[in-house]
């Protein structure tokens, strides 16, 4: 927390650093505190540019018409701000034969978010809990065989997903997209769930087991209200996830189901005659929208939940 | 109101203008998403609708590239669409093999397909073990030398009227500031215009001893390190094109930017969407104004297996449809490609199709390289051309020693 | 407090069997999908399978035309320098603005979304950005060059020898933020007492970092490693989006060349063979790792 001693100690620590930092130009010594702001906030905003551009650029050009954007360069403001390719790019951009944009995928999104978010951290949280909490001979190996699986890439393993779902029947169905979902948000929730619950004080659990309280008790009753921040955590994982994925939204789904992702791809794909840049980046900043709206909100419980869950192991 | 019955009136919403129909809905699948692709598509599913079913579009951007793995997917998955598109050729045989795809036959046979359809090699891409499994719907040939009249004048350069009159005006197009060549960096581009330079510069016999014969000498012999030479100064008049996609490299010739590009015949519905004029505002070279000989390539329907009994008559239709005389002319006009029957009346073809129909006539047609190598060939092709053109540090011996140990492993 | 134990009597038996069920799903992933998966992919790389699996053996052919194709071994390299590199600097960058936000800055909620929200973003729009910012037409080159310096050159995504790092740049970008995030929470984890102590006994802060705070750090590392490791392994929709794998095939990626030959060239056999050689690889790094890290501790 903020106090007196560790501004001073940090303060005194970059006293000591800042010959370094500023090179050995030999300048005049200033008021310490004062150089020490100036390099760092100025480190910070130079950084903090490079950060912005891309979203600047996405932002102007979205908002400029065609001629303007052949003219000019990519940085300058619109002279003449026109939302028409956000217009284009929410509700008439074509791919073959479907000109209603993106519109026709938002719900689409939707519905394979919310199921899939729910039940892929229900499963890790359950999991991880068990693995830091209840473990027998051999959790471990399990676990770690699902760590390396955190390294698969997922395109290795359409085929078998491919083939289990076509033996369960599932194939095409919202469970089977549900279910992949769910098994490759398993590796890295899993790891933060059961980090988060390693890291909880040892004598909670055996105090309510001396209770004689269960597995599930001890989950519901203990366990899950105080887990608040690395569920945040997972849900803010897994929601720009799953909202992003291209891949499993068109192998998995139908034309009618797709997600909001296939028809960016579709609107930034299909060229017909010129590229049109600024209806692309409008269709980006829409697809965009909602795990940005999510970070704006609760990135402040992010790093909360960051912290509580990724710090310890 | 409950959730139950809210669904219930959603589900009799959509299905009350479908059920005065009698429709079936057909799920079709195709990656024709470019400005000229999509009018002709359009063409296809009005001819589907007026017979009574309902097109229900699934159309993938980004080329076969990516769609093709979907499509395959979903057919292993066991959760077909419709019909999808494939290039002609073998791309869907294993499919076929493992009994996945309809068996057209009975519709064929009753469509006299083995009689109306030119040439003939279209249908036999189609047969397996004796049985038709696609239906073709259109042709497709590559051996095309797009060319900006425009351009050519800027330069001061009469339009070329061969590949070889085109390469010595080269230096003419890029003192004036324009791109001599536009070549797009999707591989199948570098490959295509490979291809194009075997049969344009070397002759159908050169094309034939290696890509049906696989004949790996020849490969490796002085005619085919004659081709090399041409591509390495292709690749010189092509450097500095950074585009992607093959409409936007078409779209530099249409606008004058670029001198040229080697293209297939569906860059003409490009020229066409934007108001162009063969002959007065760019000029078209079939086998690249040298050695008249097209292939024929082209894309066809398949249709997966389905359960549903109307479904599959639907299919049937789908299928009838496809080779119709009347769509076939409106859909083909509008892509740019030949239609798959001789006894279409195309008299509102444009100069440059008119020219393929004369080759076409002529009977200098041949097999595609979809139809006479596998994929796995083609994309090990695809790999070397598209680092060739790229990178001018391999040199033409190096690219051609490649070129004749695919030749070699090919099947 | 006492439980209504309507679950059943406290039995260790019964607990265990209760955590055993819960695992259920869990153990079913890792042996059904990941060790099942991988098994049938291992199994099938040594078969001329084409577009559907079919077994049909060949020995080792796959794996010799493997290492004899030029894509193959570019897309190697590719991701050894994108690997290496993007470990180093997310660490670096991550940890660097980590400390910087953790001097008692203000506005530190301005600038922690800034460097966190492209995190948010997917690869396939990460990439058309910064394809389009890269662009020698009208990105950063056209702009410096109608600044008056006309002999500028930056064109990373066309140009066969850097374009890895065009790449990189687009990469760095979007998952910079989260490391930074990490390493933040690991920075406000550590105790105040090691900073009051480190300065009693004048021990500069560089060193106070070097030498104290990033190994008590150790924990947060791991899990970022694990968290940047697997996303460049996985590296692909960046590819796809920013370059396609060009110019020509200077960029290609293992992921991608997996994915083209399973369904492009309807080879499945050398793409299995090609995410073997890719498992392999993360298995040896990983499985003695693993097997330290989370075996062999005894916890809970």
């Amino acid at each position: 927390m903020a106090n007196i001693s560790t501004l001073n100690s940090t303060a005194a620590g970059f006293d000591a650093v800042s010959p370094q930092v500023a090179g050995p130009s030999g300048r005049k010594p200033r008021k310490v505190l004062s150089r020490r702001n100036i390099i760092l906030y100025g480190l910070l905003i130079v950084a903090a540019l490079y950060y912005l551009l891309p979203l600047y650029v996405m932002i102007v050009t979205s908002m400029k018409g065609m001629p303007e954007i052949r003219m000019g360069n990519i940085f300058s403001p619109p002279l003449e701000i026109t939302f028409e390719p956000w217009a284009k790019a929410w509700a008439s951009a074509c791919t073959g034969l479907n000109c209603d944009g993106l519109s026709r995928g938002f719900w689409n999104s939707v519905r394979i978010l919310v199921p899939s978010v729910l039940v892929s951290i229900a499963v890790a949280s359950v999991s991880g809990y068990a693995l830091a909490n209840w473990r027998f001979k051999g959790s471990e190996l399990f676990f770690s065989i699902l760590i390396v699986g955190a390294f698969i890439p997922y395109q290795v393993m359409i085929y078998p997903i491919v083939i289990i779902l076509r033996e369960l029947g599932i194939y095409g169905t919202l469970t089977g997209l549900v279910i992949v979902h769910t098994i490759f948000g398993m590796p890295i929730l899993t790891l933060l769930f059961r980090n988060y619950f390693t890291s909880l004080p040892e004598e909670l659990f055996k105090a309510a087991r001396i209770d004689g309280a269960g597995f599930w008790q001890i989950y519901f009753r203990i366990m899950l209200p105080m887990a608040l921040p690395i569920f945040v955590v997972a849900m803010i994982l897994q929601v720009t996830g799953i909202w992003n994925d291209f891949l499993f939204g068109v192998v998995f789904t139908r034309p009618d189901s797709y997600p909001m992702t296939v028809q960016l791809n579709n609107i930034v794909n299909s060229v017909q005659g010129v590229k049109e840049y600024n209806v692309n980046m409008a269709a980006t900043l829409l697809t965009g929208a909602v795990p940005l709206i999510v970070y704006f909100v609760s990135g402040r419980l992010f790093v909360r939940g960051i912290a509580a869950g990724a710090v310890k192991g | 109101m409950n959730l139950r019955a809210l669904k219930a009136i959603l589900v009799a919403g959509v299905m009350l203008p479908a059920a005065q129909a009698a429709a079936t809905d057909l799920e079709v699948t195709h990656w024709w998403t470019s400005g000229g692709e999509a009018a002709a598509v359009k063409e296809l599913a009005k001819g589907f609708d007026a017979t009574g079913n309902k097109w229900v579009d699934g159309a993938i951007a980004g080329s076969g590239g990516t769609a093709r793995p979907i499509m395959i997917s979903r057919i292993t998955g066991g959760d077909p669409m419709g019909a999808t598109q494939f290039n002609h050729g073998r791309q869907a045989q294993e499919l076929v093999e493992a009994g996945l795809m309809r068996d057209l036959t009975a519709v064929a046979e009753k469509g006299k397909w083995k009689d109306i359809i030119k040439p003939a090699s279209l249908l036999e891409s189609c047969t397996i073990k004796g049985k038709i499994y696609c239906a073709p719907v259109n042709i497709h040939s590559w051996q095309w030398l797009w060319l900006s009249n425009e351009a050519f004048k800027k330069a001061g350069v009469e339009v070329p009227k061969n590949w070889n009159e085109f390469v010595a005006a080269g230096p003419a197009l890029q003192k004036a500031g324009i791109q001599p060549l536009a070549l797009g960096g999707q591989p199948w581009q570098a490959t295509g215009a490979f291809d194009t330079l075997i049969i344009s510069l070397g002759g159908k016999d050169l094309y034939m001893k290696v890509f049906k014969d696989k004949d790996a000498k020849a490969a490796a012999g002085p005619e085919m390190a004659a081709i090399f030479k041409a591509a390495n100064e292709a690749r010189k008049l092509a450097k500095g094109t950074n585009v992607q996609d093959w409409n936007q490299a078409t779209n530099m010739v249409v606008t004058g930017k670029a001198g040229g590009q080697i293209m297939g015949d569906w860059a003409q519905g490009e020229f066409q969407l934007a108001g162009k004029k063969a002959g007065t505002d760019y000029t078209c070279l079939p086998g690249l104004g040298l050695n008249q000989y097209l292939t024929a390539g082209g894309d066809a329907f398949y249709f997966p297996v389905l359960k549903d009994k109307s479904k599959s008559e639907a299919q049937d239709k789908l299928a009838e449809t496809i080779v119709d005389p009347k769509v076939q002319v409106a859909f083909n006009l509008k892509k740019g490609s030949l239609p798959v029957r001789g006894d279409v009346d195309l008299s509102a073809a444009n100069d440059c199709m008119k020219k393929g129909l004369e080759v076409l006539a002529k009977g200098n047609i041949l097999s595609s390289t979809d139809q006479l190598l596998s994929p796995d060939t083609q994309k090990q092709k695809e790999d070397l051309f598209s680092q060739f053109f790229a990178n001018e540090s391999i040199t033409p011996e190096a690219a051609q020693k490649r070129f004749a140990d695919i030749i070699a492993s090919a099947n | 407090m006492t439980l209504r134990s309507s679950a059943g009597r406290p039995s260790q038996l019964f607990r265990n069997l209760n955590s055993k069920v819960a695992l259920i799903p869990m153990m079913l992933v890792a042996l059904v999908v990941f060790l099942g998966g991988t098994i049938w992919t291992v199994v099938y790389s040594f078969t001329r399978s084409g577009l559907l699996p079919r077994l049909s053996f060949v020995g080792l052919d796959q794996y010799e035309r493997l290492w004899a194709a030029p894509r193959w071994i570019i897309s190697i390299q590719n991701l050894a320098i994108y690997g290496i590199l993007s470990l180093i600097f997310s660490l670096v960058i991550g940890f660097v603005l980590a400390a910087l936000m953790d001097q008692k800055i203000r506005f530190e909620n301005t600038f922690r979304t800034i460097f966190l929200y492209p995190f948010a973003l997917s690869f396939i729009v990460t990439g058309l950005v910064w394809q389009w910012i890269l662009n020698p037409e009208f990105g950063v080159q056209s702009i410096v060059r109608s600044l008056g310096w006309s002999t500028f050159e930056f064109d990373p995504l066309y140009n066969s020898d850097i374009v890895i790092y065009g790449i990189l740049i687009a990469g760095l970008w979007q998952g910079t933020g989260l490391v930074m995030c990490l390493m933040l929470a690991g920075l406000r984890g550590i105790d105040e007492d090691i900073w009051k102590a480190s300065r009693v006994d004048g021990i500069p802060m560089w060193k106070t970092y070097v030498l104290i705070i990033i190994p008590m750090m150790r924990p947060v590392f791991i899990t970022t490693l694990v968290l940047i490791a697997s996303g460049i392994v996985k590296v692909y929709d960046l590819v796809v989006a920013q370059t396609s794998g060009g110019p020509g095939i200077a960029s290609e990626v293992p992921a991608k060349y997996v994915y083209d030959y399973m369904f492009q060239a309807q080879n499945l056999g050398q793409g299995f063979a090609a995410s073997t050689m890719m498992l392999l690889t993360v298995a040896i790094i990983i499985i003695p790792w693993a097997y330290l890290e989370f075996g062999g501790k005894k916890r809970g």
